[in-house]
Formats: C-alpha cells, structure tokens, sequence
C-alpha cells in the first residue's frame, strides 16, 4: 500500500511538545518533546515503565495529557485550542473521527475474539468509514494477503498463533489508511520464533513510507530500521538521535547501563553491538 | 516409530499382560448401589401410594383451565424478562457511568429492588392506587398533560409484570455489569483505536463477547421468574398455580393437582435448559480453537442426556503394528 502524502510537508508529521501525564501521584511524562517527520521510523526504547506505552497511548488520545499538546499531520488529537489558548478536550465523537487516521497495534494484539480474521479487519472500515462491504473485503484481502495470511480469512482469532495474530492486527489497522502507525511494544508478548514474522511486515512497511512509532524491546530492529531512537527513563527523554549514535555511542550513563542490561539478558541479539561499559 | 523397538517384538510378554489398568474403586460401586436403592424406593412409593391419585393428576394435566394458566405463567414470565433485560442492560451501563450521580442512582435502583422481597414488591405494586390514586404525566413541578387513574392502569396483570419485571432488572443489572466487565479492556481499547464510538463499541465489540458470560446466568434467572411467577396467585391473577387452586378449592384433590403444577413447571424449565444448551454453544463460538462453538460445560440436564462412554472401559493401545 502506498501512502498519499504530499512529498513537500511544512511540519513534521507527529509532533509532542512538552507532554505532561500523570497517573494520580505518580508522574508518569515529565515534559517529553519528540517529532517524527513523514515517512520517519522512531522507535521507543528505555526501561518498563519510562512511560514508552503511556506516551503512545497519548498521541492517539487513550489517554487525555495534563499539559503540553500533540499534533499529528499539523492537527491536535484529542483537543481543541480555546479563544484563551488553552486547550479542551474534545467530545467522544470528535475524538473518534480523528483516531482514524492513527493506527495503533498493542502488544497482546487485541484482535476482536468474536469475529473471524475478515471481520476483524472489515469492522472498522464498514461501521466507521462507511466503506462499501464488498470494497472493504476486497481491501482486506488484499491486505491480509501482504501480511502472509490470506489463507486464514475464515480462522478465529484463537486458532492464531501470536504471530499470526499481531499480523492481523497490523492489517486491521491498516484498513483505515493510517497516515500514522503506532507500535506499542509489538513482539513482547510473542515467543521468541515468531518475532521475526512480525518484525518483517513492520520492515516492509517502513520501507514503502508508513511514519511509525515503535516502542519496542528490539534493539536489532531499532538498529536497523529507525531513522530516530528515542531512550526513555523515568518520564524524561535522555537521549535521543539516529540509532548509530544513541545505540553505539551512547552519549549518557544511564542509556549505556539500560543497554548493557538489555545485551545482558538477551545476547547476540540482533545486530546490536551495545557497548559494555 | 520407523525405528522398531526390539524388546516389543518380543513374543515373550503378551499384550494383555502388558496392559496398563486403571485404580479399582470400590467407593463408586458402594455410592451407586446407594442411590440405585433410593431411587428404586422413590420409584416404588410413586406407584404404590394410592394418595398421588395418578389418574386425577391425568384427567387435569390437559384441561383447558390449567392450559390458560400455563399460557399466563409463561406469559408473565416472558414479558417480565424482557422488562428486566431491557431495564437491567440500562441500569448496567448507569452504573458503569463515570458520572458519579448517575452511577449512584444505578446502584441505589439495585440495592431497592434486590433488597425487598418479591412479594412485598407485588403486593406494594398492587395497591399502587392507595399511594397515588392518579398517574400523571407532564413537565417535573409544571402542568401535566396526561392523567390515568390508578386503580385502572394498574391491574393484577400490571402489577404482576412490573413487580416480576422491575425486580429482575435488579439482578440483571448486575449479571449484565458482571459480563461487561468480563471483557477484557484491551478489546474496547482497539476498537476505540480504529476510530469506533463508544456505542459502537459496546454494540459490536463488548456486547457481543459479554453474552457469553451473560447468557448462563441469565437462564437461571429466566427459571427464577418462572417460578417466581407463582407468587402472582396472591393478586387472584389465574397462572398456573392459581389455575390448579381454583380446582382443588373445590375438589379437594390438592395433592394431585399439585403435582399437576409441579409437572408443568417441571417441562417448562427442561425446554428453557435446552434451549439455553443451543444458546450457550451459539455465543461460546470463536472461543474454542476448533472453531465450532465450545460445548457449555455442566448444563445439568443435557449432560444427563448425553451420557459418555465411561472412561474404565478404554484400555491404554500398546504399541502400533
């Protein structure tokens, strides 16, 4: 599938300005700014609970932000800009209509059980977008086609493996034309064999332009794929720029240690060559 | 398997020597001849008393009147559950507001209605007239566009259902919370993510997955109404016990006509347990790998039904030749 974005773009893609977000006491963002032009791939890496999820979660508006703003294609997700330039928080409806163009795919997959793998991708489509059945089925197909499932129109969820299933939820989110894709931690919850399937639908769609943002414990994929590696801890960015630098050369103590503790626990993972310090 | 194992090939020890048994237990022969002998005695006592009046039991079972009350009894039983699934799907999404007023009201309607017996509620409806003799609608503190006398709006029929309906509104309330609740949140959460509103969310993807917790519950309640139903006789409406009362008030045959009752509640309950056995396995489908729907385990009367093989007369294959 290839992406209609106008190739000269004025501002990046995705845009997090000084995010704040606190669950109760506990600050979960401190002021994360990030941007991903179109077409980027920035992929999440840091700790459990450096809030790599949380940020996710924020720019497709899961969660509402306590201050800052996020913009994707230019425009405010979940908020609207009052005369007094602060932002509200926008109605269910309106919020909804603007998820569309941002695809999420979660780390237990989330596939709808009920439905067969068809369904689950035509769903949206059809209930959302309006889309014709026939056109949307067509659609799907051809989408579960590119993710190597074509086969498995009429399985259930179930019947999947996580592999399998992941890549379906790749499809169903694609079937709503996204303009963005979000990954929050993709290949966690899948044994160790099937990661690889998975990692390769998300290559491919790097390659033909998806602007993607990965949270991800794949220093491998990170190393290969990302244009940009962001290294959250404590709600904070500590480090951040191409993955050469931040995966090779880490600049800061605190991401050499995280790296160092990643290369511990899974050697030779990838073409990772985190340096020990 | 390719490889063959020499010491199989061995003619010295004989399949049957070689088979694995199962543990002898000697509880289930003692436990089985103990309820085979009660059950004879039960058996026995049903022929041999001549106080069942067996043949009172037959002349009745068919008659028109105790017909029209079972028509009755199913009737009430059927609108009342639908007045209490409607209401209760209601009361369940109330109390899953995050406005804390309506979620309380939501809570404050199960905690009346589950905490006063049903048939203080029928009889409270019942007498509706006495409290407020005129029914009015029209704008809150303002004028009123309609009125109903009460004592005509409210007939024993009137009463019947919004007694049996509104108190299982309480429990379904409950049983259609507990269902929601059950689906795992990641499923609203995707659907949420694709742009879905939260109506259609709970419409075509929390709904349809919390039936299948909703549904066994919800049969039990269907045979709770049903015999709850019973209670209606108390406002002289003609169900199927009243029905059986009317007769026996002045035959005197009670006992028979009784069981005339006993036996019809009896069918009705087996046909809602097989129809809640074909339910259960339409809205368990998708949740087993096979793909067919999952059977529903220990829907007590079909599993009578389909007795298995039992498993002592399967003996370990030794080998393949």
């Amino acid at each position: 599938m290839t992406r209609d974005t106008p190739p000269e773009r004025s501002g990046p893609m995705v845009s997090v300005d000084g995010v704040h977000k606190a669950f109760g006491p506990i600050e979960v963002l401190r002021g994360v700014t990030l941007s991903a032009r179109a077409g980027e791939v920035v992929c999440l890496i840091g700790p459990s609970g450096s809030g790599k999820s949380t940020l996710l979660r924020c720019i497709n508006h899961l969660e509402h932000i306590d201050g800052g703003e996020i913009t994707v294609d230019g425009q405010l997700v979940g908020y609207r800009r009052q005369p007094d330039g602060r932002l509200r928080e926008r109605t269910p409806r309106e919020v909804a209509h603007r998820r569309t163009q941002i695809g999420m795919v979660f780390q237990q997959f989330n596939l709808f059980g009920h439905l067969t793998v068809l369904q689950n991708v035509i769903e949206a489509p059809t209930r959302v977008r309006k889309v014709d059945r026939k056109e949307a089925t067509a659609q799907a197909l051809a989408l579960l086609d590119r993710v190597g499932l074509g086969d498995k129109c009429d399985a259930r969820p179930r019947q999947l493996s996580g592999g399998q299933q992941q890549r379906v939820a790749i499809a169903r989110a694609l079937a709503m034309h996204p303009t963005v894709m979000l990954f929050d931690e993709p290949t966690s919850a899948l044994d160790p064999e099937l990661v690889g399937e998975v990692l390769d639908v998300m290559r491919g769609l790097a390659g033909e332009g998806m602007t993607m943002i990965v949270a991800t414990h794949e220093m491998g994929f990170a190393h290969e794929v990302a244009d940009q590696v962001v290294f959250l801890d404590g709600g904070v960015i500590v480090e951040s720029g191409p993955p050469k630098q931040v995966l090779d050369q880490p600049a800061r103590q605190r991401t050499r240690q995280f790296l160092a503790s990643i290369s511990d626990r899974a050697p030779g993972d990838g073409a990772t060559a985190a340096v020990r310090p | 398997m390719s490889v063959p194992d020499t010491s199989l090939r061995k003619p010295a020890v004989s399949i049957a020597a070689r088979q694995a048994l199962p543990a002898r237990r000697p509880g289930r022969w003692i436990a089985t001849a103990v309820v085979l002998v009660l059950a004879a005695m039960f058996a026995h006592t049903l022929v041999v008393n001549p106080n069942f009046q067996w043949s009172v039991v037959g002349h009745y079972f068919g008659t028109s009147l105790v017909l029209s009350g079972l028509l009755r009894t199913v009737e009430i039983t059927v609108i009342s559950m639908l007045v209490g699934i409607v209401l209760g799907a209601l009361i369940a999404v109330m109390r899953l507001s995050s406005t804390a007023v309506v979620a309380g009201a939501g809570w404050a309607y199960v905690w009346i209605f589950r905490s006063v017996p049903l048939l203080v509620q029928l009889l409270v409806w019942y007498n509706l007239a006495a409290l407020y003799p005129k029914l009015s609608i029209g704008i809150p503190f303002g004028p009123a566009f309609l009125h109903v006398d009460a004592n005509h709006a409210i007939t024993p029929f009137v009463a019947a259902v919004l007694g049996l309906g509104l108190h299982e509104a309480a429990y379904m309330a409950e049983i259609i919370r507990g269902g929601i609740l059950g689906v795992d949140a990641g499923q609203s959460e995707a659907a949420e993510a694709l742009g879905m509103s939260r109506m259609l969310t709970l419409r075509r993807v929390v709904l349809p997955q919390a039936l299948r917790l909703i549904i066994p519950p919800t049969g039990n309640e269907t045979i709770s109404t049903l015999k709850g139903s019973s209670l209606v006789s108390v406002l002289s409406m003609a169900d199927l016990l009243y029905s059986v009362q009317i007769v026996y008030s002045r035959t005197f045959q009670t006992i028979p006509l009784l069981l005339v009752a006993c036996l019809w509640y009896l069918v009705v309950t087996s046909v809602l347990g097989v129809g809640q056995y074909y339910l259960e396995r339409y809205v368990g489908r998708g949740n087993s790998r096979s793909g067919r729907g999952a059977r529903p385990r220990g829907s007590g009367l079909v599993s009578l039904l389909r007795l298995r093989a039992p498993r002592r007369g399967t003996s370990l294959a030794v080998g393949t030749r």
